[in-house]
């Protein structure tokens, strides 16, 4: 039995938090500047060199890539043969977020409850989910989503007979419905199979995935490649307001599902795309 | 594509004067609100209650800033989803609210109403919270400092950066950016094609 101390994953997800909100990972950062020399229109040129330059400033100013922090997915990997001790792991998960966001001058972007909306004044809690395997490994990843490109995302539950082209139809129709509003370049997370609730968890594990990375299945490669071209034909362009660069990639992920099933998650994350991981 | 300044407040013929795609840098002072503090605007409203600011010649920039970072008059400050308050804009509009910051499209609603009144519908670049934050140089708190990042501000702003999304005749970047894919010959293709 490997021990893992409540502190130990207090302090890690608080430095993830830190990380994520000041620093948008590399592969996007990559992903931008190659979307920036590409792209024709000259305002989605101007508009892409903003949000690299933005994402500078960022870092050297220590202060948050996007104002919108965020509601804080966190997945947690583990092993079946860690103990945890010193406490509660979803409380040490959350005062990880409270420091982290108080420390870094981040805002407070959740309300307790969905309907009264009062803040609750430290971004708590998060959304955490835990994925226990044989071992004695420990990861956590945090991904603070803000709302814009979050109120975008859509689910629909297809017939089997409609197959890949309606998989096809949903995911451009969702990224057209969204528009300027989840602020493009989009990295585009679709989720397959499973049930209601799986569609969605792979749509977000997909968006876990850097962009620069195709799925390992020959086929998923191909569809993802595919549906990046479909939806950058749509000349949505950065911030909707025209251009090539709608989005970034499409990230794919499945599951095993009903016979009678076919359900399809499509959630978008922006331009500011942030993420952060560390093991334990 | 031109590029103009602008500083707030406005008459109805400066407003009248820009053009979709326009390319604008706004001087003077604009106000921060967003979900929160629109739905006490419009409760004011409706209760015969004085707003906490006169809309008459202002602009109101959809941001809910991070908090001031020590040394900073501000934290990142973006602009937010503007069709979460759509349903509040049309009074404000009657108000003499001559424009709007935020990013997305608007309802037919509020482009009626900006037509009628003459107003202007202006998108900030989304996600670029600490690039916009320099371009802010004072804060004033103005009501319902209880909202937090909710809170309406007035900011004082210098050259900041936006792009006329809707103009005061309703042309709209975002449907010419639809139409422009609705004509496209390979609309068919975007649904049908195989790899
Ligand atoms: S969609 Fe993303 S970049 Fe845009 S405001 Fe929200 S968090 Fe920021």
């Amino acid at each position: 039995m490997r021990e893992i101390h409540c502190e130990q994953i207090k302090a890690a997800v608080k430095d993830c938090v830190l990380k994520a909100n000041l620093e948008l990972p590399g592969d996007i950062v990559i992903a931008l500047q190659e979307a920036a020399e590409k792209e024709e229109s000259p305002r989605a040129r101007s508009l892409m060199k903003i949000m690299l330059d933005n994402a500078e400033m960022a870092i050297q100013q220590q202060m948050a890539v996007c104002q919108d922090t965020g509601l804080v997915a966190v997945t947690i990997c583990m092993g079946q043969d860690v103990h945890i001790v010193g406490g509660d792991i979803s409380e040490a998960v959350n005062a990880g977020i409270r420091d982290g966001y108080r420390e870094g001058w981040f805002r407070q972007s959740v309300v307790s409850d969905p309907l009264e909306r009062i803040n609750s004044g430290d971004n708590t809690p998060a959304v955490i989910h835990y994925e226990v395997s044989a071992g004695d490994h420990f990861s956590i990843t945090v991904f603070p989503k803000g709302a814009g490109s979050e109120n975008m995302g859509q689910l629909t539950m297809l017939k089997p007979s409609q197959g890949l082209e309606g998989v096809r139809e949903f995911v451009v129709k969702v990224v057209k419905e969204a528009g300027g509003n989840a602020c493009p370049p989009l990295v585009v997370g679709v989720g397959i199979g499973g049930n209601m609730e799986m569609a969605a968890y792979m749509a977000k594990k997909a968006l876990l995935r850097p962009v620069d990375r195709r799925h390992p299945k020959n086929e998923l490669a191909a569809l993802e490649i595919e549906l990046l071209g479909l939806v950058n034909q749509l000349g949505l362009g950065p911030q909707g307001l025209g251009g090539e660069s709608t989005a970034l990639a499409v990230n794919i992920e499945t599951y095993p599902t009903h016979i009678a099933c076919l359900p399809v998650a499509v959630s978008l994350s922006c331009h500011a795309t942030r993420r952060s991981s560390c093991e334990l | 594509m031109v590029t103009r300044r602008l500083t707030t407040p406005l008459t109805e013929d400066e407003v009248r004067s820009l053009k979709v795609g326009d390319e604008i840098l706004i001087d003077g002072y604009i106000y921060a609100a967003r979900d929160a503090a629109h739905k006490r605007m419009i409760t004011s409203i409706e209760q015969g209650q004085q707003l906490p600011f006169d809309p008459q010649g202002q602009m109101i920039y959809y941001v809910g800033p991070c908090p001031a970072p020590p040394g900073k008059v501000i934290g990142s400050a973006g602009p937010t989803t503007s069709g979460r308050m759509d349903a509040y804009t049309p009074p404000l509009l009657e108000r003499g609210l001559r424009g709007m910051i935020g990013k997305g499209d608007r309802s037919q609603a509020v482009v009626d109403a900006m037509k009628k009144h003459g107003a202007v519908y202006l998108a900030a670049v989304g996600g670029a919270g600490v690039y916009l934050a320099e371009r802010i140089v004072s804060v004033d708190p103005v009501a319902y400092p209880e909202l937090g990042p909710e809170a309406l501000l007035r900011l004082e702003v210098r050259s900041f950066p936006c792009v006329v999304a809707i103009d005061c005749e309703g042309k709209n970047i975002y449907e010419q950016v639809r139409r422009k894919l609705d004509v496209s010959p390979n609309k068919e293709e975007l649904y049908d094609e195989k790899p």
